[in-house]
């Protein structure tokens, strides 16, 4: 699987891509595959404060349910709605239509502590052992 | 894949959705080898089954099998199993791999019969077939009578040319069979199965769609629905015990419970609210935890979310609103009458 270079990645498999001072959120193609077929998303409301490492919302597929990480801090600006009736989309475009949140950046900083996609997908094969 | 009591088992091949799916319209063949067998040989071999199982393994003829509990003198599950007799003088126990060394132990030390208990789990692995195609599949592999054979039946013939017992039985809520055969012949038969059903679109299914099927069928799993602590009556299996039959381990207890009364039992529920309920959850009611969810899940088939949970008795009524904890939220959910989905029966 290919992990788009110009985004960061977290321990827990979400990516950020940066646009501006905005951030999208969403859940890795390793992350979702691990899951299965998702079936609800659980995603706060516009206007909810985000600290960086903690848990803003849960993916669930038929068999397990996945606490979200905020990756960074900020404010939520937009969630993808979209999820609620659609959340396959997820499985179907993890880095793409499967987003979850947007947010307002609140210290660039943050982001020196994410995953670059290359050392991602070392560090996916080296939990899955492959 | 899964560690599952020491063995390597797949969770899911092609999604546990199509999976759960294949089972309830056409047919899917699951690896459930990690079964355990026990087999109990001797002139007294029923003797000694009734005098520790709730069922009455003494109403049992040549061929025929039965689901019944194995159980510990409070009356509490040591296991659940399935107990087939091959003759008089020999039984055949499917129990749970992950009590299959505990309940060996179990019968052998408790064993005042003339009966020889024999822990037989490395000589069989076993493959089920299930679903309403199942028949037209597995009669393809054999010359055994399976139209002929009715539920909770089982013959020993070739199957896929392997030597092997077929019983028409199965924890998917579908009819269906399954098939106890050789280790070393178990990956020849399980090719053969995928081959001779290859037109009815078999599809290989896991640990993760046993579990839903089993749950929209409202079948027990044992440490979910029923443990050590939790009576036949409890989980709603009162079918299983035969209190006429005199003498039997944790006869008195349940005796008692009989008289008495539960204080608590198994009851099924339908998220009202969005949510998933998940095994461990709290159920309130006017915000307070009254009772634990056993086992919960989205249903595939029925495209809701059940569960089913141990709930004090004056709360185990059909309409009975409750919540559910999640993630510290109370969603709303309703006791709904059990089983969740039953199959047409022709």
């Amino acid at each position: 699987m290919e992990y788009p270079a110009d985004y960061r990645y977290t321990r827990e498999h979400e990516w950020v891509k940066i646009d501006g001072d905005t951030a999208t959120v969403g859940i890795t193609h390793h992350a979702q595959d691990q899951l299965g077929d998702v079936v609800f998303v659980e995603l706060p409301a516009v206007g909810t404060k985000l600290q960086a490492q903690r848990v803003f919302g849960a993916v669930e597929s038929v068999k397990a349910v996945s606490d979200i990480y905020a990756p960074i801090s900020g404010d939520v600006t937009a969630v993808n709605a979209e999820l609620m009736d659609a959340p396959e989309k997820i499985n179907q475009d993890a880095h793409g239509e499967g987003w979850l949140v947007k947010m307002m950046i609140f210290d660039r900083n943050e982001l020196r502590s994410l995953m670059g996609a290359e050392q991602y997908a070392e560090y996916v094969a080296a939990e899955t052992g492959e | 894949m899964v560690d599952f009591g020491g063995w390597d088992m797949p969770v899911e091949y092609g999604g546990i959705v199509a999976e759960h799916k294949a089972v309830r319209t056409g047919v899917g063949l699951f690896d459930v080898s990690h079964m355990g067998e026990i087999e109990v040989r001797g002139p007294q071999s029923v003797d000694l089954i009734d005098s520790l199982c709730s069922n009455r393994a003494a109403s049992l003829r040549d061929g025929q099998a039965q689901y019944s509990g194995l159980l510990n003198p409070r009356g509490g599950f040591v296991d659940d199993l399935l107990v087939h007799r091959i003759a008089s003088d020999h039984y055949f126990l499917c129990v749970n791999a992950a009590n299959q060394e505990g309940d060996f132990e179990w019968i052998r030390d408790n064993n005042a019969f003339d009966a020889e208990v024999d822990f037989a789990s490395e000589r069989y692995a076993q493959l089920a077939v299930q679903g309403p195609l199942s028949m037209t599949v597995a009669a393809r592999l054999t010359d055994l009578d399976l139209e002929g054979m009715r539920y909770y039946w089982f013959a020993h013939g070739d199957f896929a040319g392997i030597p092997a017992m077929v019983a028409r039985t199965g924890y998917t809520g579908e009819d269906g069979f399954e098939v106890y055969l050789p280790p070393a012949a178990a990956e020849q038969a399980w090719q053969a199965i995928l081959d001779a059903g290859s037109g009815e679109s078999i599809q290989p299914c896991g640990l993760g769609a046993r579990n839903t099927l089993r749950l929209e069928a409202a079948m027990s799993l044992y440490g979910h629905e029923i443990d050590a602590n939790t009576t036949p009556y409890e989980a709603g299996l009162g079918w299983i015990v035969k209190l006429s039959k005199p003498g039997f381990c944790g006869r008195e207890e349940l005796a008692r419970q009989r008289a008495e009364g539960i204080k608590q039992k198994i009851a099924g529920f339908e998220m009202r609210g969005r949510g998933i309920a998940r095994d461990g959850y709290h159920v309130l009611i006017a915000g307070e935890p009254v009772g634990r969810v056993t086992s919960a899940s989205p249903a595939p088939y029925l495209g809701k979310n059940i569960g089913l949970c141990m709930l004090p008795i004056e709360y185990c009524r059909s309409g009975q609103l409750i919540e559910i904890e999640i993630r510290s939220r109370a969603v709303p959910a309703e006791i709904v009458p059990l089983p969740f989905y039953k199959r047409q029966r022709n």
